[in-house]
């Protein structure tokens, strides 16, 4: 279905669902010296994708492209059919970074509705404005489990937490495509899986495409229709099955990689030992 | 208009009230006042909420240079804090997040700035009086023609205020997402600045650039640790500033020459200091409570189970 030939599906017909996101020898830089080049990958509706690669391979590079806070450097890039555009209010965003901290005494929920119509000014105020902005909130809480903590004040939370109303924060406007940097990051082995199955759940119920940056493909193999694997200036996409193998690793990375496999699909990406770089990611 | 004497108040509170409101520069004291804290109490939390203490610190500091340079050209002093407050808050504001790591660059400026304004000010002829109302605020009480600045100034800064709080909040939590969502988070940080900027100029009549804090951070810092929900803590943090304000002229009306500026600053420490002692409060009582148990425990009462030995319930604490 998937390959890093041409994707399929570009002749979008008139009224059908063309694929959330679509690029075509995808070229990225920053100040003339390119990040990744010549990315080919096709999101369609109510996928789920883990972006994968080591630190600094532009993974986080690859969600401001999409959000339209960064140009490409050459080739060609559509989200909903269009060139990205900042402010899309299709696309829910939870950042890896966050200025949250031990003094923010600001009750979570709060952020949750604020994240609502943010771009509004003025506050809302007629009886209808409120109904809908907390009906949103408390079905978005709800949804990612966060009801029984939303009252909690978010500099007392603990990361997975934070996680969940970060997600509650990015669903609540009701996205088509969802981005998530990083948030298995900080968080325990059972943590991380209970959120990769959060998300999942939300993928499924919601149809919504989600792109999920990690660094360890393990907690997520398990739910993924798609994986884009970055490193060493080259991205390659495709099934997990087909992108998780030695050749297509080593092909990647330009040195020789090896994919070893559990009884229960976990995997070990092993590098060469001999070879000058270290791959691992 | 009755002439003003020295009088101490007598405990009949609503009988000095009225004693001292028949002055007019105690009417024009609290009614600037009024606004100044209501003002302070609503910047403050934006400033608690970005963690810009540091900018709301500086921008004082820099007025001091504006309004001494404004007295030396015959100026009202206002419009010269007012420009020279802007000017640094733009400054701040085009840093944005950088701003808190160039503390150091931030620091040698307002040094800078300080040392101008000591300059400005000792080639004017009427050093002294000037340079302690700028530094800690007017000791006698305000122009009406500072009234009046005040409100021109104070209101419509409160409107701005009103007009971009969604936006002002929701990107103070979450700047990054903030962007994404197409928000102008640099003109949003550029309003902040402007408000406080504004916030800081009116308040300097009362209150002084160096004690500029207990009014522009202190009352939210306060009213944070009280209240989770932020139209909760912004109300806490206005009437923290009220208080200061009303009661601090009240009794420095009464107690003068002590300036009304050090009440001030005296009753929102005060707040503080109580408010950060709650949470030990709240331990000792909850120690209190458990002394029957931790008695018991100890001289082996019925129901204990007797060959165990019994946890010190202090063992965690020791």
């Amino acid at each position: 279905m998937i390959s890093e030939g041409l994707p399929s599906a570009r002749i979008a017909e008139p009224g059908a669902a063309g694929p959330v996101a679509w690029a075509r020898h995808l070229t990225v830089g920053y100040r003339g010296r390119p990040v990744w080049t010549d990315a080919n990958f096709e999101i369609q509706p109510g996928e789920f994708v883990a972006v994968i690669g080591p630190n600094g391979a532009g993974k986080t590079t690859l969600f401001r492209l999409l959000l339209g806070l960064l140009h490409p450097a050459g080739g060609e890039l559509e989200v909903f059919g269009e060139a990205p555009r900042r402010g899309n209010p299709r696309i829910g965003y939870v950042p890896q970074t966050h200025l949250v901290d031990r003094d923010t005494n600001v009750e979570a929920v709060q952020l949750v509705r604020l994240a609502f119509s943010a771009n509004r000014w003025l506050p809302r105020l007629t009886p209808g404005q409120l109904r809908s902005e907390r009906q949103a909130t408390t079905a978005a809480l709800r949804s990612v489990g966060a009801s029984e903590i939303a009252s909690k004040s978010l500099g007392a939370m603990s990361g997975g937490e934070l996680q969940r109303i970060f997600l509650a924060e990015a669903l609540v406007s009701a996205p088509d495509l969802l981005l998530l940097d990083e948030p298995l990051a900080n968080l325990d082995i059972r943590r991380a899986t209970e959120l990769v199955e959060l998300v999942h759940g939300q993928v499924r119920t919601r149809n919504v495409a989600t792109l999920l940056v990690a660094h360890d493909i393990n907690p997520l193999i398990r739910h993924l229709d798609k994986v884009i694997y970055i490193a060493n200036g080259h991205v390659a996409t495709g099934l997990p099955d087909e992108v998780l193998t030695s050749e297509r690793l080593s092909d990647l990375y330009g040195v020789p990689i090896e994919v070893l496999r559990d009884s229960r699909g976990n995997l070990v990406i092993v590098g060469d030992q001999d070879a000058h770089q270290d791959p691992a990611p | 208009m009755t002439s003003f004497q020295w009088v101490w108040w007598n405990w009949n509170i609503l009988e000095d009230l009225r004693y001292m409101f028949q002055f007019q520069f105690v009417q024009d004291l609290y009614a600037a006042g009024t606004l100044i804290a209501i003002l302070a109490g609503v910047v403050s939390y934006l400033v608690v909420l970005r963690r810009s203490s540091f900018a709301s610190h500086a921008l004082g500091h820099a007025g001091f240079s504006g309004a001494a340079g404004a007295v030396l050209f015959g100026i009202n002093p206002f419009y010269g804090l007012l420009v020279a407050t802007l000017a640094s808050g733009t400054g701040i504001a085009v840093l944005g997040q950088r701003a808190s790591h160039r503390d150091v660059e931030i620091g040698t400026v307002l040094a800078f700035m300080l040392a101008l304004g000591l300059l400005f000010l000792a080639f004017y002829n009427g050093y002294a009086t000037e340079a302690y109302s700028i530094l800690f605020g007017e000791i006698v009480g305000i122009s009406p023609a500072q009234v009046v600045t005040t409100f021109e100034w104070g209101i419509p800064t409160l409107v701005v205020l009103l007009v971009c709080y969604r936006q002002l909040m929701f990107a103070s939590l979450d700047e990054e997402v903030a962007d994404a969502k197409g928000m102008h988070t640099a003109l949003l940080g550029f309003v902040f600045m402007a408000t406080l900027a504004v916030a800081i100029s009116v308040a300097v009549t009362v209150i002084g650039v160096l004690l500029i804090f207990a009014l522009t951070v202190t009352p939210a810092a306060i009213a944070v640790r009280l209240a989770k929900r932020p139209w909760h803590a912004i109300l806490i943090s206005i009437g923290v500033a009220l208080l200061a304000v009303w009661a601090g002229s009240f009794i420095a009306f009464y107690e003068s020459p002590a300036p009304t500026s050090f009440f001030i600053v005296l009753i929102v420490f005060a707040i503080y200091l109580i408010v950060r002692a709650l949470p030990l409060l709240a331990r000792l009582r909850a120690w209190v409570a458990s002394a029957p148990t931790r008695r018991s425990l100890d001289s082996g009462a019925p129901g204990a189970p007797s060959s165990a030995p019994a946890t010190p319930p202090d063992s965690e604490r020791a």
